[in-house]
């Protein structure tokens, strides 16, 4: 017993300082040794990605650990998601993202951030990367049956598209059947409800707390 | 009489320069560059470069770089609206104009942001005209009456009309280049005076790391040809889309902006180039881009002396603050970069109004920029021996109560060794007081009204003011829009 809550304390350690590869030995080391993968991830791993997001809310991590933690969680997760139990696998799986900075837009440190930390979450996430045509997004989040469409602009011009994206929806009767979340530098609260997106996030983390908040539509975790 | 020293402040040693010009070369070399405008591949594959049409990466080689780099001309010369007043882009002239391109003004009487629109344009652009330190115009707002796909030439449409000063532009689309070519040549006259006297600079901005665009690469090409300097804005941000080290930043910046080069020299030997950047020093907490931080401005004076080592004329978004009001931020981190900028030796200083990380304007600012941007050009006058001897003839037969106010001497030079300010506060303190106890940004609010005032609008030429139009209105009309917004 003291040694695996040893070993869960390396999952977190590994986690919390951003060692990718220690964290991906530890879990190949776990299913190996026949642990449950379940219990791994809940009391080795998600305690780690917990703790680099208050070191972050309490700036004493910046944005190169808060991600280098989260890339650290997206690779265990290819690593223990496959021996996940069906029923297990649904209870981690937080919903389906489809993200990207939107057509006529380049910038996406941004989008990266949100969806770094989207993954390392839990969500199922397809990142579309930058320049993304409306239509993609749409078909995309069609094709994998998303829950969520978030949306990147760092230009107030492009950030037009962000509303053009929700009136396409609505013209295609596809409205209901996503959440609409928008993020990037011009963008605001206002401007999200404005043109009735499902919410704004200010930051990854937020945006991270308001996908969990509105969810899959599903209805988990 | 002894030379005056020209004050100047160099960050690298020679060795550390030619080390990162090596690294720079090694790695357009090896690993190249993205190059997505199908006519620059082909350009490179003409001139013998491996391109991997698949992946649309270039590879070029140190002879290419090294022959682009000797068929670029050592400096650019601008010449204002009427073609009489020159400026010399290159060596260590200082020309400052107002950052751009913002999205967004500070309003002062609501101290809020807003769109900007023709009016706000129409304004900076008569403001600008009146700043005696500011020598080149820029289409530095954003209209947004108009609609987004004919912004870019909407902006100089109104800037050649309201400033005589030469202009810093760009395109936003590929589209754009036609009519913003035709305004300039119908200023001049046609296309061959603009060739030989070039009104404006085509900003050009690499997508880091290592990437030239369609759209820009295809304003690298149509400027090259047309004989319009390109000014070439590498953009790294340390950390996120550039190594984190200044250093290996500057080993990408001058990679990318060599790329840039030789396309420019490929499209058209000889064409003229300016060695720029937008670069920021990331910011790791905030994810941001602070063009106000201290490295960013080491930045920007690094690269600045490597254009210098290649023989370029060049240029840098200094001077400039990411405060979001005229307040002690905005002072601080303008003045400081103008100051260094010009103590560089940086040719073309973009930043002057702006604030909130190149998204706004402020008339305001502008006009206690073109303050910030008189000191410099005083720093870097230096201190002259004006007489010999320097001081001794005052000296003779001086008694205790001699003073220096009334001599011939003091008339003199008063004038020309110290500068006197228009918005800066020297008052006494009562007198500050007796006059409303005002900020500096008020003063310059004061100063915006009254420019505005008694300024007239200056493009007399009724035929051209047409011709520009005309232009205008086909731009407009090509893009499904009939109706341009009214002026003044």
């Amino acid at each position: 017993m003291e040694s695996k809550d040893r070993l869960f304390n390396s999952m977190a350690e590994a986690v919390v300082t951003g060692n990718k590869e220690a964290a991906e030995t530890l879990a190949k080391r776990a299913l190996s040794e026949k642990f449950d993968p379940h219990e791994v991830i809940e009391k080795g791993y998600i305690p780690g990605i917990q703790k680099a997001g208050i070191l972050w809310e309490k700036g004493e991590y910046f944005l190169p650990e808060l991600i280098s933690s989260a890339e650290c969680m997206k690779a265990v997760m290819a690593v223990l998601k496959p021996a996940l139990k069906a029923s297990q696998a649904e209870h981690f799986s937080r919903g389906k993202v489809v993200i990207g900075t939107i057509e006529g837009d380049i910038h996406d440190i941004g989008k990266n951030l949100v969806a770094s930390m989207l993954s390392a979450n839990g969500f199922d996430v397809m990142d579309l990367g930058a320049d993304v045509k409306l239509e993609r997004f749409i078909d995309k989040a069609l094709e994998m049956d998303a829950d969520l469409i978030c949306l990147s602009a760092l230009l107030t011009t492009t950030m037009l598209n962000q509303r053009r994206l929700i009136e396409m929806l609505k013209e295609r009767g596809l409205r209901q059947q996503f959440k609409v979340l928008v993020g990037g530098a011009p963008v605001n609260k206002r401007w999200a409800s404005d043109i009735g997106a499902d919410g704004y996030g200010e930051n990854a983390l937020e945006a991270v707390r308001l996908a969990k908040e509105i969810g899959p539509k599903r209805g988990l975790a | 009489m002894i030379r005056t020293t020209r004050p100047k402040v160099e960050l690298l040693s020679r060795s550390f320069i030619e080390k990162i010009v090596d690294e720079a070369f090694l790695l357009l070399g090896r690993h190249g560059v993205f190059v997505e405008n199908a006519e620059a591949r082909s350009l490179f594959k003409e001139a013998g470069m491996p391109v991997d049409e698949t992946n649309l990466r270039v590879l070029i080689n140190r002879k290419l770089i090294e022959d682009s780099l000797a068929s670029t001309p050592l400096t650019v010369k601008l010449y204002d609206r009427t073609g009489r007043k020159e400026f010399v882009v290159g060596h260590d002239n200082v020309h400052f104009d107002p950052g751009s391109a913002a999205v967004k003004i500070l309003d002062h009487s609501t101290q809020q942001e807003r769109k900007p629109e023709t009016a706000d344009l129409v304004r900076l652009a008569r403001l600008t005209e009146s700043c005696e330190h500011i020598h080149f115009q820029s289409t530095a707002l954003v209209s947004s009456d108009v609609p987004e796909i004919i912004a870019d030439s909407y902006r100089l449409y109104l800037g050649l009309q309201f400033s005589s000063k030469p202009v810093v532009t760009g395109t936003f689309r590929t589209e754009g280049f036609r009519p913003m070519f035709e305004m300039l040549a119908a200023v001049r006259g046609g296309d061959e005076e603009l060739r030989r006297k070039p009104l404006a600079i085509f900003d050009a901005c690499p997508s880091p790391p290592l990437k030239w665009s369609n759209l820009t690469t295809q304003s690298l090409i149509d400027c090259a040809r047309a004989g319009i300097p390109s000014e070439l804005i590498s953009m790294g941000l340390t950390g996120a889309t550039s190594p984190v080290t200044i250093a290996g930043t500057l080993v990408q910046h001058v990679a990318e902006n060599l790329a840039g080069l030789v396309i420019c020299q490929l499209a058209q030997h000889g064409a003229p180039v300016i060695f720029g950047g937008s670069p920021a020093s990331f910011d790791m907490r905030k994810g941001t881009t602070p063009m106000g931080a201290i490295e960013t401005m080491m930045i920007d004076m690094a690269y600045a002396q490597i254009g210098k080592y290649l023989k370029l004329p060049t240029h840098a978004y200094m001077g400039l603050s990411d405060a979001k009001i005229d307040d002690a931020q905005a002072g601080l981190e303008s003045g400081m970069g103008a100051t260094l900028a010009a103590l560089a030796g940086i040719n073309v200083i973009s930043g002057a109004g702006m604030l909130n990380f190149e998204s706004t304007q402020s008339l305001e600012k502008l006009l206690v920029d073109n303050e910030i941007c008189g000191m410099a050009y005083r720093l870097i006058e230096g201190i002259a021996q004006r007489e010999d001897p320097l001081a001794l003839r005052l000296f003779e037969g001086f008694k205790p109560e001699t003073q220096f106010m009334t001599m011939p001497h003091t008339r003199k030079w008063y004038r020309l060794e110290h500068t006197f300010p228009r918005l800066a506060d020297r008052d006494t303190y009562d007198a500050w007081v007796s006059q409303g106890r005002k900020s500096m940004d008020d003063r310059a609010h004061d100063r915006v009204e009254q420019i505005l005032d008694e300024t007239p609008p200056n493009l007399a030429d009724e035929a051209l003011r047409k011709e520009l139009e005309r232009i205008m209105r086909r731009d407009a009309k090509n893009n499904g829009f009939d109706r341009l917004p009214d002026i003044l």
